[in-house]
Order: C-alpha cells, then sequence, then structure tokens
C-alpha cells in the first residue's frame, strides 16, 4: 500500500499537496482484517474450483462430481463479494453455509474403500479449520460493528432554536426572500 | 502534521503528512482549528465514489485561522478567523455569477475528467475525490485553500466554533434543501433522512414557515432529534410511510419533499427494493440505493417539488420517471451553493434564530478521527455528528 501511495502521489497530486510520511493505526479492526482475507480465500477458491475441478475431484477421491465442485466455486465466489463489502456479516453467514455443504460433501470419501482417504481426512480437517475461522470472524464483526442495545441518548432538548419552536417558525421568512430561480409557488390568477 | 488520510475501503487513519506548501499565487493555508465528519465522507469511506487513491486527504467541512498567504490574496490577511465551504469557487465565472457555486467551471483542477464523467465540470471540491479535482481535505492540522479571495467567510471572533463549523457545509446543505423547496406558510414538508443534514433541512423548512414538517428515519436518537425541533416522525421500521403521510395531510401527500438521505438508503426487508439495490451496488451493477427517491415521488402531492440534497454517486436504477412525469413534480437538487446562503446563515446564528452546535454528539482530537468513522457508520453510542480538534 506504501507503493501505491507513493505512486499516486506522483501521478495525482501537485507538489504542494501533503505526502503521507508516518501512517497511523487503521479504522479497520482486527475482525474486518480477518474477514477481507476469508473473502480473498474465497475467490481464490472460487476460481480453481470453477476452473479446475477435475483436480479437486481426483485428489479426494469424489471422481464424477466436478460439477458440483464448479457450482461451489460460484457459491464461493457469490459469498466472497459481501463478505469483502461492507456487509461482511451477511457473506461470512453465506460462507458458514457453504462450509457445511462442503463437509457434507467430502464426509463420504473417508469411506475405507477410497485410496486417497488420507487426502480426504486432510481436507475435512482443513474445511473444520475455516468453519471455525468463519465463525470467529462472524462473530467477532457482528460484536465490533453492533449498536447497543442501550436506550437511546436523550436529545430531547436539541432544537437548535433558541427561541424556541413556536417563535421560530416561519422567523426567517420576515427578512428572506426565496431567489427566482427557486420560485415553485404562485396560482394562475396571480400570472394573469 | 497530522492528518485523516484515507487508504482504501473502510481504511481511513490519522497519518503523518508533510504540512501542504502554498502553489498558487490566489492560495491561503489555513491552521485548522475545527473540522468535521459528514455524512458524504462516508460514501468515501465505502469506497462508493471509485475515485478516490490511497493518500488522500479527507474532509470538507473545516474552520480556523489563516497563518499565510499567497502575494495574490486581496481579501485575507494571516490572523483571520475563517470558514471554509466545501465548495471551492473562483466568483468570477458565469456560473458563480449566477450564484451556482457548486458548478463553479474554474476550480476542478482535473477538469477533463469531470468532463468526461459528467458531461460538464463541477467545482472543486475539498477531500471529495479526483473528479472534483482531488483537493486534499480539511481534517488535518493544516489546509491550503485555493482561490482563497472567494473561498472564505469571515467570522466574527466571539461566537466559538461549535456554532460556526457548519456553515462550511451541513447547515447551507439543509437550507438550500429547504429554499429548493419555496416553502409556503400552508406546506407540509417531509424530510426523509434525520442525519445531520436532514435535522439541519427540519430547522430551516420550520423557520422559513412550514405548517407541517414531518421527519422519516428509523434511528430513535435521530428522530428525538427532529421531534425536538417540533417535527412529527415517523419510524419507517414500525410504521408505513405513504399511510402515515397521507394521514397527515388529508390524503394528498407533502407539498414538498426533501430526500436527505441519497446513495445509502438504509437496507431492510421492510424496503425490499433496498436489497435488491444493495446486491447489485456489490457487483457495481448499480451505484445508488435511491429507495427515498422512488418514495418521494410516489408520496409527493402532485404538483409537488422534490428537493434531492441527499449525495448520489452515479447511476440509479427503477427511477419511477412515469409517475413524476403524470403527477408534474418538480425536481430541485444540487450540491450546496455554500457561499450563496452563508451570509444570511451566519446573521441568524448571531440573531440566536439557530445554533448548529446542537447536532453535535462527539467531539474528539483528530487523532481519533479514524474510531470515529467507525462508530458513525456503525451508528453507535448515538452519534449523529462528530466534531474533531486538530
Amino acid at each position: 500500500m506504501t507503493l501505491l501511495t507513493n505512486l499516486t502521489q506522483r501521478i495525482a497530486r501537485s507538489p504542494g499537496d501533503p505526502k503521507v510520511m508516518r501512517k497511523g493505526p487503521s479504522s479497520l479492526t482486527d475482525a474486518d482484517q480477518l474477514a477481507r482475507t476469508l473473502a480473498m480465500f474465497s475467490f481464490g477458491l472460487g476460481m480453481t474450483e470453477v476452473l479446475a475441478p477435475g483436480r479437486i475431484t481426483r485428489a479426494v477421491g469424489l471422481e464424477g462430481k466436478e460439477g458440483l465442485i464448479r457450482a461451489y466455486g460460484a457459491r464461493e465466489i457469490a459469498s466472497g463479494i459481501p463478505t469483502f463489502s461492507i456487509d461482511k456479516q451477511v457473506g461470512l453467514l453465506m460462507r458458514l453455509a457453504g462450509d457445511a455443504l462442503d463437509i457434507a460433501t467430502v464426509l463420504p470419501a473417508l469411506r475405507k474403500d477410497n485410496d486417497r482417504r488420507g487426502n480426504a481426512a486432510l481436507a475435512c480437517v482443513a474445511l473444520i479449520g475455516i468453519t471455525l475461522l468463519d465463525a470467529i470472524a462472524a462473530t467477532r464483526t457482528s460484536a465490533v460493528h453492533k449498536r447497543s442495545d442501550a436506550p437511546p441518548r436523550d436529545y430531547s432538548r436539541r432544537s437548535g432554536l433558541p427561541r424556541g419552536v413556536e417563535a421560530s417558525r416561519g422567523l426567517a421568512r420576515r427578512d428572506f426572500t426565496t431567489p427566482p430561480d427557486y420560485h415553485t409557488a404562485g396560482t394562475l390568477a396571480e400570472s394573469l | 502534521m497530522k492528518a485523516l488520510v484515507w487508504h482504501g475501503k473502510e481504511d481511513i487513519r490519522c497519518d503523518t503528512v508533510s504540512d501542504p506548501r502554498i502553489e498558487q499565487p490566489g492560495d491561503a493555508i489555513i491552521k485548522v482549528t475545527s473540522c468535521a465528519i459528514c455524512g458524504s465522507d462516508l460514501h468515501l469511506y465505502h469506497f462508493l465514489i471509485p475515485a478516490m487513491l490511497p493518500g488522500d486527504i479527507m474532509g470538507h467541512e473545516s474552520m480556523g485561522v489563516v497563518v499565510e498567504v499567497g502575494p495574490d490574496v486581496r481579501t485575507l490577511k494571516k490572523g483571520d478567523r475563517v470558514v471554509i465551504p466545501f465548495t471551492i469557487q473562483c466568483g468570477e465565472c458565469e456560473q458563480c455569477v449566477r450564484g451556482n457555486f457548486s458548478v463553479c467551471e474554474r476550480t476542478n483542477r482535473k477538469k477533463q475528467l469531470a468532463d468526461k464523467m459528467f458531461g460538464h465540470t463541477t467545482a472543486g471540491l475539498f477531500g471529495y475525490t479526483h473528479l472534483t479535482g482531488g483537493y486534499p481535505g480539511g481534517q488535518a492540522e493544516y489546509l491550503r485553500v485555493p482561490f482563497a479571495d472567494t473561498t472564505h467567510l469571515k467570522v466574527p471572533d466571539g461566537i466559538p466554533d461549535e456554532k460556526l463549523l457548519f456553515l462550511s457545509d451541513i447547515l447551507p446543505t439543509g437550507w438550500q434543501a429547504a429554499v429548493q423547496c419555496d416553502i409556503q406558510p400552508d406546506d407540509t414538508v417531509a424530510i426523509w433522512g434525520c442525519g445531520p443534514v436532514g435535522q439541519m433541512a427540519i430547522r430551516s423548512a420550520l423557520l422559513l414557515g412550514a405548517k407541517q414538517v414531518i421527519a422519516i428515519d428509523h434511528l430513535p436518537e435521530r428522530l428525538m432529534m427532529a421531534s425536538a425541533a417540533g417535527a412529527i416522525t415517523i419510524d419507517f421500521m414500525r410504521e408505513k410511510v405513504i399511510e402515515r403521510l397521507n394521514d397527515l395531510t388529508e390524503g394528498k401527500g407533502p407539498q414538498k419533499c426533501i430526500d436527505a438521505t441519497g446513495t445509502e438508503s438504509h437496507v431492510s426487508f421492510a424496503q425490499p427494493d433496498t436489497i435488491l439495490d444493495r446486491a447489485k451496488q456489490m457487483v457495481m451493477a448499480e451505484n445508488d440505493r435511491p429507495h427515498v427517491l422512488r418514495e418521494a415521488i410516489y408520496a409527493c402531492r402532485p404538483a409537488g417539488v422534490v428537493s434531492i440534497i441527499g449525495v448520489y454517486t452515479g447511476l440509479a436504477d427503477k427511477i419511477p420517471m412515469g409517475m413524476a412525469m403524470n403527477k408534474g413534480l418538480t425536481f430541485r437538487m444540487a450540491q450546496a451553493h455554500v457561499p450563496r446562503w452563508t451570509d444570511d446563515l451566519l446573521h441568524r446564528i448571531e440573531d440566536e434564530q439557530i445554533d448548529p452546535s446542537f447536532v453535535i454528539t462527539h467531539k474528539v482530537g483528530l487523532d481519533r478521527g479514524p474510531e470515529m468513522y467507525r462508530t458513525f457508520r456503525d451508528k453507535q453510542d448515538g452519534c449523529i455528528k462528530v466534531m474533531l480538534q486538530p
């Protein structure tokens, strides 16, 4: 990002504009960063599943399910988009639902007659790990961005009208004339 | 100096940056004494306008004291106390002469880009993307003010910053929203969105003599603040907006409707179109979520006025133009032509007709700015307006 900041400084700003010398802490929380990482993972895995489903099915002994894996790839990309957005909780919930589907799909590959059972077990462990990360990210982003359940602050005296509401109604009409370019009022009778 | 710098979506940092320098003979530098986070800064925070670059300084609501002036500056001197409008204006072009300062023809230093995107350029703005000049913003300790002779409002000593700061944007913006309606004494004015601009529009509509002001939002603290100024409130998550508006206007609808929400209408199942808009926004198939605009067109009395002051960023889908055309509605919209109203509004502050400081809910140092962007966006801690003091 520093490289990008320096590059944009040269092409998009003038010499007298301030330049970044030292960065401060980001408004992005750790939970947001984790969600972004998971979104990038979604895009990466999704593209792999869409483009090379055969490699995945062969690796874990699920030959014949290439179409399903390709559909899962599309789902991964679709859940990555909201996870990367400001509505990351929606994306993370989509990812959690997807994790459950992935695990349910890989579990049958743990059967004893599958000669790539070891790979399938590894995939299961990885999926459980990812599910945990998704759960942590979903919980923490919800907590960080949640509005408090406490009663609202009392703003009932903040009128901003020092003379009171009724005394202020129409006060500006005494000395303010709507500019001609903003006129909308008037009747046909007045114009005749 | 310290400044709040954009580094990416949801990534604002309080960085150490070099001080701004005078570049043109008409520039001035001010030491910022107060600045604020605007609702429209959240559109940049969310990267809804893809024309921000890492390293851009945020902020377009600021005031301070002049510390340096260029050789051609005639109306300012060191030590002057000034509020800086968010629009930069030359004061001489055809649009400035007509009072249309936010579409000044000369101040956007990236005019060619704006010409391509908007058809014709608009004014340069502080801290608001490279489409409007890429000028460094005022959420900083110092700010360079281009076209300084015409881009300032001198303010007297003795009135605190809290009462004056919002002359830079939200007070004239809310005022213009109401003026665009040409309010008459028997008018009902409905205002969608009770954020800072909506709150100012409510007070402006009242001062301009509306018989009835109706404020629509869903956040209890915002509705409470609207109610404090005499507005009738509608909570759109609990009530049916159209039914209530009709009940309050003998079935005819409000004559004047103000959209003080703009591109980021609240997304909820209670407003299903917002879900579709949000999904389209995520895949860049639509820029805006114009639910409020659709509802205002539907609710407005035939031959009424729809005043749009909430910021829209680009392409908005499913705007019911047939409805608007057949009802004979008048649309008025613009970024506020700030200097057109500020002398008059300063007089109203001095005359104690309005005290804009009512809207400030959080006042912190610049170093807490990044955290406050989050608090403001998430509507936490009763946050309606954040004032920053560098």
